[in-house]
């Protein structure tokens, strides 16, 4: 769990009406006066340690008439997050400067700030709005933002009972439906600018020229955002000279459902549910680090079953996770659907244990501040141990027979798409991909969770960091997950599996915490602050394929664009958390 | 370069075995191709060949906590009378994450009291994301989770009370074990509700 | 495909022809062409299309029904399968992927968020079910649908196809009905252009209330 720690510098002391203490209970880190940030951030970065940026995300004090900007910095080498803030009067045009020049991997998620709460990252080198289209009207993470739908500023709604008649979201909407605009607003005068300009403009290199003769051009591609390739809604936009890769822009919001605004309205239980919908490969996952970040606000001490159980269903959910990369992998580099069709059976046997378990395969929604749902049942447990123990081991050594040593596709993997370690570091590369650059970095080892701790395991490191690296790094994964599970199965004691009475409401104090675990994709962090109300004041949700994405175009600049879909796929997006 | 492609042989030594293996299988397995038997083995550990569940033919057993959309329990008082357990508490409308429980409340025309009976009660099934909240938090086992998904219909869900209304000998079917703890329960409760009024 | 299903009754065989022929009428003949090869459009949008992988992948193999051919191009395809969350972003492309699809073609709306909206309905990016852009043909509540649901609906699909009539489909009628739809764009807001006169009207109403208002506050 992570405790920003009381750092053995004091900033507050080494940069004297620069830093302060964040002293509003419940909060803790620093609040670094805007005008310093930068000069303080390299200080934090260069004479502390903490070389990468994991979160940065923006908070709406409306009464307090303030942004504030939160980042999350930690070290490579281990040990809890390190936790700043900026904070800038909330009067338009709100600016702060940008850290990008610190920590490169700031990059979209400064972006996706300026896009939904409408601050001006200062010196920031492309800040166009993310996951909205240019040209939206509004900020919409901000608190006085009210969408067409918009009903009450928390649930449960009023209209729902005891006098709940039944009425489409559609009848109450001023336009009819999920729509707003101006008063005044005329659609025939409306002109409409031309969206894409910004983008093509930010694409570099773009030129035409003359050699010996013929006239040659670079082109410019777009992929997606409904291309077999790109994993879902991703859309890509790249300028080609011939089939190398000059600049390559990635396109995304295809799939913003608005995590976050309905996060803030939900309850905290009601985000549970939620959460399974990130990535919709590791429900079981999703959940474990926002009931850690809630947990302790709280002060919940997780059941030892409890634990154990989260720790089988995280790693079953990993290596089921691996496979499916594989296959899609595969798929990708065109061998159509045959090691997907492998890789798809042994995940149907996990989830089925998922379905018997927590009553769906996909959408598990089993955590519970506190614990989980229910327990194991037997059969499920035989189960599991038989996948553990007999089948998974064979299996996973008949797909890496099947795959590892392809000729075809070792020379398609080899040294294609390095990322130098430095660069995944700048970049808050986390993950597979950050221990294949050679970076010893897993949350489970590094700022221990739940259980971990008692473990044996190892944290497989390759050196390479190109794409076959990447594969080998997750199979070796996989090997170690199957360690663990084996560990936990012989380990685990009977037990409740949920600390108190189940309840659907829930007092949080007041506060801030940020909970990240080693999701199978890399950090997933959830950034929470609670005004003590039954539903929190702001649900920041740190994705790991979000921020990898960030490294995209530093890998595919100079490869092939046919080695981009490969690259693309080795960087594990899905969609749900691209987008949230 | 020696031994050029002997990875790939490999890998298709692995394909072969399996599409030798399918056919083997499937030797085991005449005369029984639809039975439980089989559906069985192929979600064991020791699955091999074909793996395909030919539904609607054959059907992977649903496990009982599997969730779908929720149902309203009615249990059969005398003379076949629909006594719906629901007192229309509104804890499942609360605790509903998309909110997509609507709920109208009984009074008594004579009184003005409200009466523990739901006048109406809508789930909308375009928004019901299956999460289980109702079944879970409902104190009077009155909402459930359904396992019949085969619902596919040519317009909207919008279930209403009369849709929603299922019999609680179809709950005990469904969700045995389930079932069998809560009338346990409330059993229990009974008996001590009695101990102290005695 | 046995005898009785293509066989309609109503017409004498003679019997030195019995077997040999097959008498049938031309609907049959066609319909059963369409549901036997429902090719759809390689296209997920959220978590409803790892179902729709699944539901293609061995274990349920929607190959059975003539369904696994998932084409890329919409060209090629007979059916969409609406997987997921549609949201303003995308919506323009779904229209116009649907709009280059070859009749005859069929909409499926997978999972509660397809159909109407879903969890995320009351979101400020979402379109609440795709049925507001396109005809849908078969609904299919759940969120997700399991692959087994999945294909309980495909088969309610090949239901549908085969009451169906050459002389009834919408797309070999003349009328309003096989205009294309027409692609929404992004403003301001989603601006779908079937709209524009009320949404015009509407924005106006509101100009006018504020100048009321503003007028009785001075
Ligand atoms: S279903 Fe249960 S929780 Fe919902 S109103 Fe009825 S009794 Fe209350
Ligand atoms: S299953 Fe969940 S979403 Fe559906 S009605 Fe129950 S509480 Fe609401
Ligand atoms: S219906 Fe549910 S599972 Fe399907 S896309 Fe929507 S949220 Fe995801």
């Amino acid at each position: 769990m992570t405790t920003p720690v009381v750092e053995a510098i004091n900033l507050a002391e080494k940069f004297p009406g620069k830093v302060t203490a964040d002293a509003r209970p419940g909060y803790s880190g620093w609040i670094i006066s805007k005008e310093n940030l930068v000069e303080v951030a390299t200080f934090i970065r260069d004479e502390m340690g903490y070389d990468a940026l994991t979160n940065l995300c923006a908070i709406d004090y409306l009464e307090q008439k303030m942004m504030e900007v939160t980042y999350q910095v930690f070290k490579t080498t281990g040990g809890p997050v390190l936790t700043f803030k900026a904070q800038a009067e909330r009067v338009d045009p709100i600016e702060i400067p940008s850290v990008v020049s610190v920590w490169p991997g700031a990059e979209l998620q400064e972006r996706e700030a300026y896009d939904l709460y409408g601050i001006r990252f200062v010196g920031h080198p492309d800040l166009r709005r993310i996951l909205m289209w240019e040209g939206f009207d509004g900020y919409p993470m901000r608190r006085d933002w009210k969408e067409a739908f918009y009903e009450e500023d928390a649930k449960p709604l009023k209209s729902r009972w005891p006098e709940g008649k039944h009425k489409l979201a559609e009848t109450r909407a001023t336009f009819g439906d999920n729509v707003a605009f101006k008063p005044g607003f005329d659609p025939d005068k409306w002109i409409p600018s031309d969206p894409e300009e910004l983008l093509y403009a930010t694409l570099k290199n773009y030129k035409s020229e003359v050699k010996d003769g013929i006239k040659t051009d670079h082109v410019v591609v777009n992929m997606g955002p409904q291309h077999p390739s790109t994993h879902g809604v991703f859309r890509a936009v790249a300028v080609l000279d011939g089939e190398i890769v000059v600049s390559i822009k990635p396109v995304m919001g295809y799939l913003h459902r608005n995590h976050e605004k309905i996060g803030e309205r939900n309850t905290w239980l009601q985000n549970i549910p939620y959460t399974d919908r990130l990535d919709y490969f590791n429900s079981m996952y999703n959940a474990w680090s926002y009931a850690l970040a809630v947990e302790k606000m709280m002060g919940i001490t997780v059941p030892e079953r409890a634990e154990y159980i989260r720790v089988i269903m995280g790693e079953l959910s990993r290596i089921q996770n691996h496979l499916i990369l594989f296959g899609m992998l595969w798929n990708d580099l065109g061998s159509y659907f045959t090691p997907a069709l492998y890789a798809f059976e042994e995940r149907e046997l996990i989830l089925d244990i998922f379905e018997a378990v927590s009553g769906s395969r996909m959408m598990c929604n089993y955590y519970r501040f506190g614990g989980v749902v229910r327990d194991i049942d037997e059969a499920s447990m035989k189960k599991i141990k038989e996948l553990v123990f007999d089948r998974l081991p064979g299996k996973i050594e008949e797909i890496d027979r099947l795959l590892s040593e392809n000729e075809i596709f070792v020379s398609r993997m080899k040294g294609v798409g390095y990322l130098s370690p430095e660069d995944s570091i700048a970049y808050s590369v986390t993950g597979p991909n950050l221990r294949a650059a050679g970076v010893p970095y897993d949350i489970r080892r590094a700022d221990p969770y739940g259980i971990y701790d008692r473990f044996e395991f190892d944290i497989p490191v390759r050196h390479n960091s190109d794409l076959l690296d990447r594969y080998h790094l997750r199979m070796d994964e996989i090997h170690q997950s199957l360690r663990i599970l084996q560990q936990a199965l012989k380990q685990i004691t009977e037990g409740p599996v949920l600390a108190g009475k189940p309840q659907y409401t829930h007092r949080v104090p007041v506060g801030e915490a940020y909970g990240r675990v080693e999701a199978p994709k890399g950090e997933l962090g959830y950034y929470v602050v609670s005004n003590g109300k039954g539903n929190p004041y702001r649900y920041h949700i740190r994705t790991p394929s979000f921020v990898n994405i960030t490294s995209m175009e530093k890998m595919c600049v100079g490869t092939k664009i046919a080695d981009f879909v490969a690259i693309l796929g080795m960087v594990d997006i899905v969609l749900g958390e691209l987008d949230r | 370069m020696y031994g050029y492609g002997k990875g790939i042989l490999k890998g298709l030594g692995v394909t072969l075995k399996r599409f030798v293996e399918s056919y083997l299988e499937d030797l085991n397995w005449i005369g029984k191709k639809y039975s439980a038997e089989k559906t069985a083995f192929h979600s064991s550990k020791n699955q091999r060949g074909t793996f395909t569940i030919e539904y609607p033919e054959q059907k992977l057993p649903t496990p009982e906590e599997f969730r779908f959309v929720p149902f309203l329990v009615y249990d059969e008082g005398e003379s076949g009378k629909k006594e719906i357990r629901c007192t229309s508490c509104g804890i499942c409308a609360k605790a509903c994450p998309p909110q997509c429980i609507w709920i109208v409340r009984t009074t008594d025309p004579s009184t003005g009291r409200p009466v523990p009976q739901p006048a109406e009660f809508y789930i909308d099934a375009d928004i019901c994301m299956n999460c289980g909240f109702c079944a879970e938090y409902c104190p009077f086992d009155a909402i459930k989770m359904d396992h019949d998904y085969e619902i596919a219909s040519y317009g909207r869900n919008l279930l209403n009370k009369e849709r929603l209304m299922k019999s609680a000998s179809y709950y005990a079917s469904i969700r045995p074990l389930n079932n069998a703890r809560e009338v346990e329960a409330r059993r229990a409760k009974e008996a001590a509700k009695a101990a102290k009024a005695g | 495909m046995s005898n009785n299903e293509l066989n309609s009754p109503g017409y004498e065989i003679p019997e030195e022809l019995e077997g040999k022929v097959a008498i049938t009428t031309l609907d049959k003949i066609y319909n059963f062409g369409r549901r036997s090869s429902v090719w759809p459009m390689m296209f997920g949008l959220a978590c409803c299309a790892i179902e729709m992988i699944a539901a293609q992948a061995a274990r349920y193999d929607m190959a059975r029904f003539g369904m696994e051919v998932m084409r890329p191009s919409p060209r090629q395809a007979d059916m969409m399968l609406v997987a997921g969350t549609v949201t303003k972003k995308m919506i323009p492309a779904i229209v116009r992927l649907y709009n280059q699809m070859a009749e005859p073609k069929y909409v499926v709306a997978m999972g509660a968020c397809a159909s109407g909206g879903g969890p995320f309905k009351e979101g400020y990016n979402v379109v609440a079910g795709i049925d507001k852009f396109l005809p849908v043909d078969v609904y299919i509540p759940g969120c997700p649908p399991t692959p087994q649901a999945l294909v309980a609906g495909m088969i309610k699909l090949q239901e549908k196809i085969d009451k169906q009539s050459i002389s009834q489909v919408r797309w070999y009628k003349k009328g309003a009905d096989t205009v294309e739809t027409p692609i929404p764009f992004l403003g301001p807001d989603l601006i779908d252009p079937r709209h524009i006169p009320e949404i015009k009207a509407k924005a106006a109403e509101l100009a006018a209330l504020a100048a009321a208002a503003s007028e009785t506050v001075a």
